[in-house]
């Protein structure tokens, strides 16, 4: 590969608030057009902004998350510009003082750690929605005013996949502290994308383009890979590329270059006057960054340290902070030493009950404790390992405990070894073949005779004790 | 004498004990509309229908008296529309915080709004859309502005006492040239939710009225802390009525050297002497001071005000409310409704400011001006660090006639030079009438104060006051 | 400092305003003299001082995330110079 691929991402974020930046209209989603207003959202004249308490403390934890440096002294400023879904014609934004800078977000490319620059973490307000009709165009107001993130990471994304694996971080992250829905169909999370491409080694970085209208993590990547490839065509060919913004198109997959537009803009920012300046001391800064919950990346290496656990069955624990605080909770509340037994269950038939009734895993943590007891009967053997998926079924469905279920359905192990000796007897009969193999020396042999004692058995056999008993046996 | 020559007090009296009611006084004053009005031109869009009645609430203070409001700020249901052809028909559906305060202490909002500059923008009221206000001394002279429509209806007895707004010297410049009182309170003291924009930083509501008690009274009802506005302050407001002692024995007052230049009217000059004199028979100490950046004041102010107003501005543009030209794209209709909605000062405005904020400028411009700003800030507090209110011109001239700076942007500007680095200061300031040029034009003086000490205007102001005849005076109308 | 007609004719189109010829001239004199006399500002050493953005002491204005009553469509929509249902409507945008 000649060219290597530049990207840095912008994303808008919408806080989940309940009520806008500036004014107290609601923020629900999909009400009837033009509900959620007022005139300070509306733009009237004399009306004013007063920011809201919660977003500022949301968009801290926020920017902590992202290992940036909160700035001490923060404000406001007006970016101007015309556009009739920007009610007061301008954007109350930052611009030189914005809220925080310097952070970073570290993704993993190929089982190595990879730190991705976060430029900064600004506040802003959202602007209204447009529906073009033929000969004109209609404004709803109900979004305008819900307060943003703007999140720009450093030009530090080198392929589409490294832009995906950011993007998902950073909704886990975001997640993990619920300050978003993070919602890109509802628009509460909106990319848009720059990508250059420049031969490997050179320090200049090429000529950028702007993508714009992906809805997906998916859309940017292919958007992405899209942009790659006509790049890289157009650089062998040796054509020039311009500086533009071109729109994904995902029905056809393609970008298409926007009208180009008159020059830069000037936005002429100012600090605005309606707002005062916002002073985050050290010390509340400190505060809040104590009461951070463990953040998703953290989590991982420690279940992968502490409970011995692969990346990928750590990745499913983690997945989400409810999934990875109710799986921490079966761990440490499991008294055995071997912690793994109790993962085992967890990514195993645990995640597949949630999976069939498609529910998360933590939403099934009213049997914790009949878990815990469940996997107790295995280890001492008073029930096969096959019977106790079957009551773990039946505890999540009746929520009797693990003990009533077993003895309820007669689910005991048989260990009895006369029983077993009969059982076995029968089988070694109807099986010729398999006895001879296992003689033979296969050992898929004896699993196939002890399957098939379990199988008549009903699954109640202890199936260690079968085996030791038809080695024996055929000895 | 008849019910609406009356001050706001006395009318008070007259209502509580039942001896008037708040109907009498407004048919009072729609007689003397009738008689003046075609001359005065106070109010804007003045063939409207009277209503025989106003509604207030009855258990309020001030019992149904009415009280007049400029036009740039929002009273519900009722046009407001800073004079502007480009807000043409809006009736905002909200009151201003200041009209919520009046509204709950019974007062009654009179049912015209009063004339001024077009969103503010003169010092003459000659840039009303509805045509300029003529002073009630003298029909060919401006009132002031650009609350001029408000210190005309005062002045003329059209109003009983009337909110304006003040910006650059909006109060009080047409409180001089009119010969009532006017008061800029502290940035911060009145709330501004409401109050259609003009420079977020500098503007405030304020009264003007027929004398320092009624001013008192009008605002210890408007000021105090609103949860709407960012810029309000959380202070207690104190009873301003309590300031009123008539006592002014070893005051310290300065006189800024700066304030008395070149382009200063001799007879104005003289008759601030005279005034500055009075004070000190009175027991006031008086010496002379320096503000050392008050000629930078006018140029931070316009590059400030201007941009600032560029872009409160730039929401009208025929989206949602007002005029909207005819045009079949969105950029058409955007340059369209401005160019023909906004008169020529505000457009003159609008391009100043924004071209200080643009791209290569703003850093010159805007920027540098912001510095000064603290500089002549500064310069106030040196002062006011050893005296407790400084005593100047409110203006450098009177009157002057209709026409005469209309077609000069600059001069007009500079009959701002005494009022404007209050504002750029945020600090309170009152005007009061203190004698009449040969051609029996009202002078005022001008008397400024530390932020938030509103109590010292109204003590130095009343003694004066109490102690000369200007407020009895009344033009001959 | 002057202000050429290009600048004016650059800065009337960034703030939507369209000019017609004979305001562009008397605009540009006007200005010229307004921006002539600002020029004076520049006299001044300003490296030290501080920009006066907000003129009061007062930091963190802040309000609690709690609703309150947002406007009838009626009233919302009420000045509106065009609408079309619950929209407010403008004319096509043409980038």
């Amino acid at each position: 590969m000649k060219y290597q691929t530049v990207i840095g991402l912008e994303v808008h974020l919408q806080l989940n608030t309940k009520t806008k930046a500036f004014c107290g209209c609601s923020t629900d989603f999909g009400k009837a057009p033009n509900s959620n207003v007022c005139p300070v959202c509306l733009g009237f004249p004399g009306s004013l902004p007063v920011y809201n308490r919660q977003a500022l403390n949301s968009a801290i934890r926020l920017a902590l998350a992202f290992n940036c440096q909160i700035q001490e002294h923060t404000k406001f400023d007006r970016k101007n510009y015309f556009y009739p879904d920007l009610p007061k014609n301008y954007q109350i934004s930052q611009f030189d003082l914005p809220l925080s800078r310097n952070g970073y977000l570290d993704i993993y490319v190929q089982g190595s750690p990879k730190r991705i620059g976060i430029t900064r973490v600004h506040l802003e307000e959202d602007a209204g929605k447009l529906i073009h009709e033929a000969e004109v165009s209609l404004v709803d107001f109900n979004r305008t005013g819900i307060p943003l993130l703007e999140i720009v990471s450093e030009p530090d994304l080198n392929s589409p996949q490294e832009a995906f694996d950011y993007l998902t971080s950073l909704k886990s992250i975001i997640e993990y502290l619920d300050v978003s829905d993070c919602d890109m169909e509802k628009g509460s999370l909106r990319c848009d994308a720059n990508i250059s491409l420049r031969l490997f080694g050179a320090k200049e970085l090429g000529v950028k383009t702007e993508l714009k209208n992906m809805n997906s993590f998916k859309g940017v990547k292919d958007a992405l890979t899209f942009e790659v490839e006509r790049q890289t065509q157009l650089l062998e060919l040796n054509q020039a590329l311009v500086q533009d913004t071109r729109l994904w198109d995902d029905q056809k997959g393609v970008t298409v270059a926007m009208r180009t537009k008159e020059g830069a803009k000037d936005y002429r920012y100012f600090p605005d006057p309606d707002l005062t300046v916002f002073i985050i001391e050290q010390s509340t800064v400190a505060q809040i960054k104590t009461l951070l919950p463990e953040l998703p990346q953290v989590k991982l290496q420690r279940f992968i340290k502490d409970y011995g656990l692969t990346e990928y069955d750590a990745k499913i624990l983690v997945s989400s902070k409810n999934n990875a605080e109710f799986s921490e909770s079966c761990i440490q509340d499991y008294p055995g030493q071997d912690k793994k037994e109790m993962v085992n269950w967890l990514i195993g038939p645990l995640l597949s009950e949630a999976n069939t009734r498609k529910v998360e895993l933590y939403e099934l943590n009213s049997i914790k404790n009949e878990l815990i007891n469940l996997i107790g009967f295995v280890k001492n053997q008073e029930i096969s390992n096959l019977s106790a998926k079957n009551v773990l079924s039946r505890l999540i469905d009746t929520g009797k405990s693990a003990r009533e279920l077993i003895q309820g359905g007669g689910l005991q192990q048989i260990s009895n070894i006369d029983a077993l000796n009969q059982v076995i007897e029968a089988v070694i009969q109807e099986n010729v073949k398999s006895v001879n193999d296992f003689k033979a020396g296969k050992s898929n042999a004896l699993m196939y005779l002890v399957g098939q004692v379990m199988k008549k058995s009903s699954g109640k056999a202890n199936p260690k004790v079968v085996g030791e008993l038809i080695k024996e046996r055929l000895a | 004498m008849e019910l609406n020559q009356l001050t706001a007090h006395e009318l008070l009296e007259k209502l509580k004990s039942q001896e008037s009611s708040s109907q009498a006084i407004l048919k009072s004053l729609y007689t003397r509309m009738q008689k003046i009005e075609p001359q005065v031109k106070a109010y804007a869009r003045s063939q409207a229908v009277e209503s025989p009645a106003l509604n207030f609430k009855a258990t309020g203070d001030l019992r149904g008296l009415p009280i007049t409001i400029k036009d740039n700020i929002c009273t519900e249901g009722l046009p407001t529309e800073c004079c502007s052809k480009i807000l043409e028909g809006f009736r905002p559906p909200y009151d201003a915080t200041v009209i919520n305060k009046l509204k709950e202490n019974g007062g009654a909002i009179f049912p015209l709004k009063a004339n001024m500059d077009e969103f503010a923008f003169g010092s003459s009221t000659e840039n009303s859309y509805f045509g300029p206000t003529h002073n009630p001394w003298n029909l060919n002279c401006v009132p002031g502005g650009s609350s001029g429509g408000s210190a005309a209806a005062v002045a003329s007895d059209e109003a009983i006492w009337a909110l304006g707004s003040d910006t650059g010297g909006s109060i009080r410049q047409p409180a001089s040239f009119c010969g009532v009182v006017g008061l800029k309170p502290t940035y911060g003291r009145v709330s501004r939710f409401g109050l259609i924009a003009f420079a977020s930083s500098l503007d405030q509501i304020g009264p003007l009225t027929k004398d320092v008690q009624d001013a008192a009274i009008l605002t210890g009802l408007i000021s105090g802390y609103d949860p709407r506005d960012s810029t309000s302050v959380n202070l207690p407001v104190p009873d301003y009525t309590q300031s009123l002692t008539g006592d002014i024995q070893k005051l310290k007052i300065g006189i800024p050297k700066e304030y008395f230049i070149d382009g200063m009217d001799p007879e104005v000059k003289t008759i601030i002497q005279e005034a500055v004199n009075k004070l000190k028979n009175l027991g006031a100490v008086i010496n002379p001071v320096s503000l050392p950046h008050t000629e930078y004041a006018v140029p931070v102010y316009y590059i400030i005000a201007t941009a600032e107003a560029s872009s409160n501005l730039a929401r009208f543009d025929g989206v949602q409310y007002g005029f909207r030209a005819k045009a079949d794209t969105l950029i058409q209709m955007y340059k369209l409704t401005r160019a023909q909605g906004f008169g020529q000062e505000a457009k003159r405005r609008i391009i100043l400011g924004t071209f200080a904020l643009s791209h290569g400028y703003y850093d010159a411009y805007y920027l540098r001006a912001l510095k000064v700003r603290t500089l002549i800030k500064q310069d106030f507090d040196k002062v006011f660090s050893n005296f407790d209110c400084i005593v100047a011109p409110t203006s450098p001239t009177s009157a002057f006639k209709i026409g005469e700076r209309a077609q000069d942007p600059l001069k007009m500007y500079l009959s701002d030079i005494y009022t404007i680095s209050v504002n750029l200061a945020g600090i309170p300031a009152i005007s009061i009438p203190c004698g009449f040029t040969k051609a029996g034009l009202p002078v005022g003086l001008q008397i400024m104060a530390k932020a938030f000490n509103e109590e010292i205007l109204f003590r130095v102001a009343h003694t004066f006051e109490q102690n000369t005849d200007w407020h009895k005076l009344k033009p001959k109308l | 400092m002057s202000i050429d007609k290009e600048t004016i004719k650059h800065v009337a189109h960034l703030a939507r305003i369209e000019l017609q010829p004979n305001e562009l001239d008397k605009l540009s004199g006007e200005l010229h003299e307004i921006l002539g006399f600002i020029d004076k500002l520049s006299n001044l050493n300003v490296d030290q001082v501080k920009p006066a953005s907000h003129i009061l002491p007062i930091s963190n204005v802040l309000r609690d995330d709690q609703p309150h009553l947002s406007l009838s469509l009626n009233k919302a929509l009420e000045n509106a110079p065009s609408k079309k249902g619950n929209f407010f409507s403008v004319p096509k945008i043409i980038e």
